[in-house]
């Protein structure tokens, strides 16, 4: 007897997409001149036309940013500064359903996933910041009360909105204002978001918002009249950044990629340890910089891990991410499938053993079925290099030390999990571990309160938490 | 006064708890303000940084695990070490800088009390930089600062040893292991902090000391990948933007301080965040 699921898809009714946008600035949307499509990745409908900034829109954001900081912002108190995040924090909780549906439309992730993770944690981010604005004497890590001034932000498209929260409402607490960039592929959710700015009369030119491609990306972080440049993305771009401001008195943060080990030794409980494993590499479609995508296995349990993971990831349920039973959405574009594909094909050919969820994939649309290779070796691109998709390498051990040398042995250091009962076991592992944010018997959790940021490759800074706030606040004793 | 010919000392460079000689066998000269040859320090090669670099990554992993007493306790041993030989550091500031030597007493009492001053924040950083953070959910979660592991520092022109104990105090302070290139006009006074090192309790390693030049050694330190990050407040500004392009490569930490305060050791310090789960 087979057991299903009826389709239960939420209803697009409560948003309305423009056919196409122009760009936030100085408080209000201004027509662009050049435009590119919105896709939705489920479906390849195009949803919209998304205008590219060039230097004349970067140019006219960030003096809107220039002139808003010198006469507004920086001379309001924090405790009005706060107020208006409040009101932006409530907003988005009102406007939450239709956020989480955009999301989705647009990114391809499940709406599960939006409705329930994105969202909240995107409001929750500004709420946590809010408080923060009139307490900066308390905020310090080496770090004054002053702002930069004006901050040049470009986020990444596997959590846009939550992205464009962790970039936003740091920057507007400590009093920076902003130019940000939203992904190429996903812009509508930042684009709506303008429209929260202006619902909170938020004074006009406090937040920008330019849309475009690396092109446009390229221009914010050379520009003259911005003082910190804050990044998320590929360590790849994040390099060529780092070199671009190295002349330059800017400031830099960056968040970028990762290549977590998750160990999972023997003494683990296994059932909790699988839906860990699950959740950390399959969570999002993979597309996460913190994914738990090298599975690091105790020898003595390997097989029964294995085992029961191929059964589990069996009930994976993937397909329309409109629809409220999905767990694995649609990848987010044509290019991040390929670049799947690419780097899965290189497990086979240099090895390792693959196996996929029998799934129906739909016909429209790009999807990659949740996959695992086993007999990986550390040499394997598989096992090095960020796919960033629903693949997961499976290495294994016998020693603890055995586990920690392999998880370690990559440039990255973003995360990591530890999947144990035995607590002093965890806590060796977690100081041995090099890496930023450490998951212990739990994978993929978030919370404004709670520092991320990684280790070596991973990046410089963190987000969240008091430590959050330094990036955005000048140092004292250093530039 | 006798007429006793002087025993001159041999100034050679410190690594892994050693004095060799630069492999290069390069050296250059020093003389007083007034002229006067006073010793053929080394020109260190980018061999000695390399070698340098493979001694503080060894090191590093046992001096972190030290506990953070026993850490305070060896930097606090240092300062007792200096201050044992204020005399002869003095006189060696005095030959070499010209400068009187009121002023270099005052130089190196400062550099005695400083050594104290970080010695006492080894216990206090996670009081500083550490947090418990409430997140909102059946998580015990909280941030902790830890180690970089190996930094590179250049060392200001002046003052000679004042500049080369905040290039080395706060990042080893932390648990760091750091190779520091010593002020080129005045390197006797880091040679003669070498032996001061050595007689310590400090492992070997986790103090390296080089002389030479700092256009040469700086981008050999920029680019090196296996240096975490890197201390350029006593490198010329027109040179910081070359050092933090290459040092891109690896995404190296890079920083030009003006002043000794915490913020010198939170630099080189990461924060790493656990979660666990609260239940039953």
């Amino acid at each position: 007897m087979k057991f299903d699921y009826a389709p239960a898809p939420e209803s697009r009714s409560i948003v309305s997409i423009k056919p196409k946008y122009g760009h936030f600035i100085d408080g209000k949307f201004v027509a662009g001149r050049k435009h590119f499509p919105a896709i939705n990745p489920a479906t390849e409908e195009i949803l919209s036309q998304i205008a590219l900034a060039g230097v004349a829109e970067v140019d006219a954001a960030v003096k809107a940013a220039r002139k808003a900081y010198t006469i507004t912002w920086s001379k309001m108190s924090g405790r009005e500064r706060g107020k208006y995040l409040f009101r932006i924090a409530r907003i988005m909780q009102e406007r939450s359903r239709e956020f989480a549906v955009l999301e989705t439309l647009d990114n391809g992730k499940p709406i599960r996933e939006s409705r329930d993770v994105d969202i909240p944690l995107a409001a929750a981010h500004f709420f946590y910041h809010a408080g923060w604005a009139d307490k900066l004497e308390y905020a310090g890590l080496g770090t004054s009360t002053k702002p930069h001034g004006v901050a040049g932000q470009i986020i990444p498209w596997n959590f846009p909105l939550l992205m464009l929260a962790w970039k936003v409402a740091p920057a507007l607490a400590t009093g920076n204002t902003v130019v940000l960039k939203p992904a190429e592929n996903t812009s509508l959710t930042a684009l709506l978001f303008a429209e929260v700015c202006q619902q909170a009369e938020l004074p006009a030119g406090v937040v920008n918002i330019v849309t475009g491609n690396g092109s446009t990306g390229a221009l914010i972080v050379n520009h003259p009249g911005i003082d910190k440049i804050a990044f998320t993305g590929s360590t790849e771009v994040g390099k060529i950044i780092a070199r671009a401001v190295a002349p330059t008195q800017k400031s830099v943060t960056l968040e970028l990629g990762g290549k977590a080990a998750n160990i999972i030794f023997e003494d683990a409980a296994i059932d909790e340890a699988i839906e860990g494993i699950v959740n950390g590499v399959f969570f999002n479609q993979g597309h996460v910089c913190c994914a738990g995508s090298r599975l690091i296995l105790q020898e003595s349990v390997a097989d029964e891990v294995i085992e029961k993971l191929k059964r589990r990831m069996g009930l994976i349920r993937v397909g329309d991410p409109m629809d409220k039973n999905t767990d694995l959405g649609a990848i987010n574009s044509k290019e991040q499938l390929l670049k799947i594909r690419e780097l899965s094909a290189t497990g086979d050919t240099e090895g390792a053993q693959r196996w996929s969820a029998p799934c129906d994939l739909p016909k429209k649309g790009f999807w990659f079925a949740p996959t695992i290779f086993t007999g990986v070796t550390q040499a394997h691109r598989i096992a090095r290099e960020e796919i960033f998709g629903p693949v997961l390498s499976v290495l294994t051990f016998r020693t603890p030390q055995e586990a920690i040398d392999k998880a370690n042995n990559t440039p990255f250091g973003l995360s990591a999990g530890i999947w144990s009962e035995k607590g002093s076991r965890i806590l060796w592992a977690s100081q041995q571990l090099r890496a930023g944010v450490i998951w212990s018997n739990t994978f993929n959790k978030f919370d404004p309160t709670s520092p991320f940021g990684g280790y070596k490759e991973s990046g410089w800074g963190r987000e969240g938490g008091r430590h959050g706030l330094s990036a955005y606040l000048k140092g004292v004793g250093h530039e | 006064m006798s007429n006793r010919i002087d025993v001159k000392k041999t100034y050679k460079l410190y690594i892994n708890g050693a004095f060799p000689r630069s492999e290069s066998g390069r050296t250059y000269e020093i003389k007083d303000a007034k002229g006067v040859f006073i010793a053929n320090p080394c020109l260190a090669s980018r061999k000695d940084l390399k070698d340098a670099v493979v001694a503080a990554r060894a090191a590093q992993p046992g001096w972190n695990k030290a506990s953070a007493y026993n850490k305070g306790q060896i930097l606090y041993r240092i300062a007792e070490m200096l201050e044992g030989r204020r005399t002869q550091f003095v006189q060696e500031i005095v030959s070499v800088t010209g400068i009187t030597k009121v002023k270099a007493e005052k130089e190196v009492t400062e550099s005695v009390d400083r050594i104290v001053w970080y010695a006492g924040w080894s216990d206090k950083l996670s009081s500083l930089s550490g947090a418990l953070n409430p997140v909102a959910g059946p998580y015990y979660n909280f941030t902790v600062p830890e180690s970089m592991g190996v930094i590179a520092a250049i060392a200001p022109e002046s003052p000679s040893l004042l500049g080369l104990i905040d290039a080395i105090a706060p990042v080893i302070v932390g648990g760091n292991t750091v190779i520091v290139l010593a002020s080129t006009k005045a390197p006797l006074s880091a040679m003669s902090f070498a032996e001061v090192v050595a007689t310590s309790d400090v492992p070997a390693g986790v103090i390296n000391i080089l002389t030479g030049k700092k256009d040469e050694i700086a981008p050999w330190m920029a680019s090196h990948m296996d240096i975490d990050g890197l201390d350029i407040s006593g490198l010329g500004a027109k040179s910081h933007g070359a050092v933090r392009s290459a040092g891109a490569e690896n995404l190296k930490r890079i920083y030009s301080f003006n002043s000794a305060d915490p913020s010198r050791i939170l630099a080189f310090l990461e924060h790493k965040t656990v979660w666990h789960p609260i239940g039953l």
